[in-house]
């Protein structure tokens, strides 16, 4: 166990230098001069402009800025907004609120996806199972930002249950409208995949088994069939949670929620590039530690998985 | 009934019922499934009992209703089956209208299960302690968590599982295949059922581990006193442990009565047919039907025409295969970057002579199957040589060997899998032939029909799809396709362990006649000695990689040396039956 987790650590090394790598080098092909650009539309002194040259160390070659940039971010240097912020500082204000978002987004989708999977699943073919496909077809065609103005107008506005805008102050209450809108709109993939292993597992020979030992389906459903379709539900939420952190631009936009996502978006349309490759590069590792916990999470669930 | 309800501890005594009045009376049972077809009777009209402590078994082919049969007294059957008409009396009690919380007090306690699939029916999510404990937990023979544990332990004990409260928090894929079935049995008998159903117990099992499998069920049942419903495929095993046979064919009861009766005098033409066919039961070699005496090929006896075998090989011909200090070692990761060899197949060496059959028999993980791939050129030896028709197959170039692989051909186990469900039967058939490039179209058709012929599938079937045929059909189009490039050897697979008896006979029947008439050399690998009594020349029976014993088929039956060729004889159903035909 302890080998295994080391060697997908180990393993994570070339997809960090490989991600790192890509990042940073389409950023430096981008056109333009940054340090001109500091300047905006005055010319500079070309002996100040060749000084910030060296102090950015820009007059370095290519793979040497890249190495120092490694080094900066592993020593724990973001580096500095155009305003002379440290990204650090902006990356730990703006991270929490997204975990936050993200993580009832990700709650409510387990349980959106496992609740009226197993239903449909248990229920195949009857009345339930029709209603409950077809309200995840209707909820899963609206696009995502459609669903949150609609969500942010009714529940917000016409029925004032819920803030409109979450704002600089972001409480789990006042997130939540956001976060169950994005589960609303995603879990139809979990629900199908609960829905047809639950069908698959109800005729499993060893679901006949339980019953053969004189167990009810009350004990049979949750213990032998929910059990054993958990598995593919929890990759399929897992592996969302990283495209959710990613994806949260448009949801921190429309409720104007100080995330990850709207931050990095500010950054982009003002060219912070140190911003950008920053948090580019923290959401890669994330993405990967969360991939290795989604994967060790796998043995808890099924004992014939074991890392060797 | 109430009162007939044994409150027994685990280490009491088992009160005897009344063993005049039967346990379980089914009186003209149907059930029907719900297709998109409409209903299908699956079980139509079915009358037995069972009384205390006996043994009664169903016999019958795929498709005869008898696992039905079997789980409509539990009420498990499949959601799109139901009892449609009929009653089944449990104790006097009719079950027919029983709702889910009177049917779970009936199963475990009263009816025990064992079913036929180890691998699949325990939950490998949980420990096999959990699932034992869970059966008895349900049935309350034990309360409490220390009580039921030791009661679990003792019933996987009984089981015969040796080390049970080691492996109690172990997981099924931790177990082989008979331990898991002896696990089964554990949660079977967890609960002292007065009735235990098990349905093909043993036939996904190794035929050694089978016996010791039966023999295990028969003395706990026999010590308790419980009864038992067999439901087999095989006459002969079922003549061998029970006392009541019943035959089955296509969802009513043929033929019930007493075994020895049921099997020294057959009424009924369906089980003379079953007593006929089954190689359980037969004594020699088969011979082909066209060189022996005039028969009519419906009514084949697999024991008469085994007689008729002539001694015409001649055993001095240069062998058309020869295989010298066959090696295959495997490398098996242990974790981390560490790896051990293991040697599959170790310096075999053997030969087949032109028109005969070796018959490679052992146990699954013996390495019989591992052999074929080789010699059909699968799978790279280690060492050694593969000599087929004088030309060494080991050691050229891939163009010599695709040349090579024309002469030998393969049929294999599972006649669902192996035919391209996409590919009409002339397509999957002619298909080596494009491969070869061998003839033009027309030829190729001209060959497609002169092989559908060859294998007696009628020349309708040309543009038809495998899903539209039958097991025995699909068997034979697949050894049409083996037959397409005339080849010098055809390497069997376990081609015929995956039939149907009747079928499985007919199977049998063609490819003798087939060997007569094109002088086929066959290379024969299968766990079934039954099997290989009336398709074998030569055996060499494999262990642990090794040969450890060869010799003709008459040998090896009548004088086998090592107790390893023995125990596989004598795990044979119906091997230890006296009885005359």
């Amino acid at each position: 166990m302890t080998l295994y987790v080391v060697k997908r650590l180990l393993q994570a090394i070339p997809v960090f230098f490989g991600t790192t790598f890509i990042i940073y080098f389409m950023v430096f092909s981008m056109p333009g001069d940054p340090i001109l650009a500091m300047f905006g539309d005055r010319t500079p002194n070309p002996a100040v402009v060749e000084a910030l040259r060296e102090q950015y160390n820009l007059d370095q070659p290519f793979i040497v800025q890249y190495f120092i940039y490694i080094k900066d971010f592993l020593t724990g240097n973001l580096g500095a907004t155009f305003s002379g912020q440290s990204v650090n500082e902006v990356f730990a204000r703006a991270f929490p609120v997204t975990l936050k978002l993200v993580t009832i987004a990700v709650v409510a989708e387990f349980i959106l996806a496992v609740g009226f999977g197993l239903l449909s699943g248990l229920r195949k073919g009857k009345f339930a199972d029709h209603a409950s496909l077809l309200l995840a077809l209707v909820l899963n065609s609206i696009p995502p930002f459609v669903a949150l103005f609609i969500a942010q107008y009714f529940i917000g506005i016409k029925l004032g249950w819920a803030p409109v805008t979450v704002g600089a102050n972001a409480t789990w209450g006042a997130l939540l409208l956001p976060g169950v809108t994005i589960a609303l709109t995603i879990y139809v993939v979990g629900m199908r995949l609960m829905r047809g292993s639950v069908i698959e597992a109800r005729e499993g020979d060893y679901v006949r088994t339980a019953y053969a030992k004189g167990l009810t389906s009350k004990r049979v459903t949750p213990v032998h069939v929910a059990r054993n379709s958990l598995i593919p539900v929890i990759t399929n939420t897992a592996a969302s949670f990283g495209a959710l952190i990613a994806g949260t631009t448009v949801t921190e936009g429309i409720f104007n929620i100080p995330g990850i996502g709207k931050v990095l978006y500010d950054a982009i349309i003002r060219g912070e590039i140190p911003t950008v490759v920053s948090f580019v590069t923290i959401l890669t590792v994330m993405y990967i530690i969360v991939n290795i916990l989604v994967d060790l999470l796998y043995a808890v669930l099924d004992p014939r998985i074991r890392y060797v | 009934m109430t009162e007939t309800i044994p409150v027994t501890d685990s280490h009491g005594t088992v009160p005897v019922a009344d063993p005049h009045q039967p346990l379980v009376q089914v009186r003209d049972l149907e059930v029907g499934f719900q297709t998109q077809n409409g209903i299908v009777k699956a079980v139509r009209g079915v009358s037995f009992d069972i009384y205390p402590g006996e043994t009664v078994a169903i016999v019958g082919e795929s498709g005869s209703g008898k696992s039905t049969t079997a789980t409509a007294l539990m009420k498990l059957l499949p959601g799109n089956g139901d009892i449609t008409g009929g009653e089944v009396l449990v104790e006097g009690t009719n079950i027919v209208d029983h709702n889910e919380k009177q049917m779970a007090s009936i199963r475990g306690g009263i009816i025990g299960y064992v079913p036929q699939d180890p691998m699949s029916n325990l939950n490998p999510v949980w420990s096999v302690g959990f699932q034992v404990r869970e059966a008895i937990r349900a049935n309350g023979v034990a309360n409490g968590k220390k009580e039921i544990e030791a009661r679990a332990v003792e019933v996987l004990q009984q089981a015969g599982l040796g080390d049970a409260e080691r492996r109690m928090k172990q997981f099924p894929h931790q177990f082989s295949g008979g331990m898991r079935q002896r696990v089964l049995i554990g949660i079977g008998l967890g609960a002292d059922p007065k009735l235990l159903i098990a349905d093909e117990p043993t036939s996904a099992l190794d035929v050694t581990v089978q016996k010791v499998i039966l023999d295990h069920i028969e003395s706990l049942t026999r010590d308790k006193g419980t009864a038992v419903l067999l439901i087999t495929h095989d006459l002969g095993l079922a003549a061998e442990r029970a006392s009541k046979v019943i035959v089955m064919n296509q969802g009513r009861i043929v033929e019930a009565g007493p075994s020895k009766d049921l099997l020294t005098n057959p009424q009924h033409p369906y089980t003379q047919r079953l007593i006929a066919a089954a190689p359980s039961l037969a004594s020699r070699r088969l011979e082909s039907s066209i060189a022996g005496e005039s028969q009519d090929a419906k009514t084949f006896d697999v024991a008469q025409m085994a007689e008729q075998r002539a001694e015409a090989v001649d055993a001095d011909a240069a062998p058309v295969v020869s295989v010298r200090d066959l090696t295959k070692v495997f490398t098996i990761r242990k974790g981390g970057f560490r790896s051990e060899p293991f040697t599959a197949v170790d310096k075999i060496s053997f030969d087949i002579p032109k028109g005969t059959t070796l018959a490679l028999v052992g146990e699954s993980g013996s390495g019989k199957s591992t052999a074929a791939k080789m010699i059909l050129g699968l799978e790279e030896p280690t060492a050694g040589e593969i000599t087929v028709g004088g030309t060494a197959m080991t050691g050229v170039s891939r163009k010599d060997l695709f040349n090579l692989r024309s002469r030998m051909q393969p049929v294999f186990q599972d006649p669902y899998s192996s035919l391209d469900p996409q590919r009409s039967i002339a397509s999957s058939i002619a298909e080596p032939m494009r491969v070869h490039k061998t003839g033009d179209k027309e030829a190729r058709r001209e060959r497609v029909l002169e092989l559908l012929e060859q294998v007696s599938l009628p020349a309708e079937l040309f543009n038809r799809y495998p899903n539209e045929l039958s097991g025995g059909q699909r068997q034979r189009v697949a050894i049409a396709r083996a037959l397409a490039l005339k080849p010098d050897v055809v390497v069997l697979d376990e081609a015929v362990s995956a039939l149907d008896v009747l079928v499985q006979a007919q199977i049998l029947q063609l490819l003798a006649d087939l060997q007569a008439e094109l002088g086929l050399t066959y290379l024969f690998i299968t766990h079934d000695l039954a099997v290989v009594r009336v398709i074998a020349d030569n055996v060499a029976v494999m262990e642990r990689g090794k040969i450890v014993e060869s010799g003709s088929t008459d040998q090896i039956f009548e004088s086998a040396r090592e107790p390893y060729t023995q125990r596989l004889l004598d795990a044979i159903p119906g091997a230890g039956l006296e009885w005359t035909v």
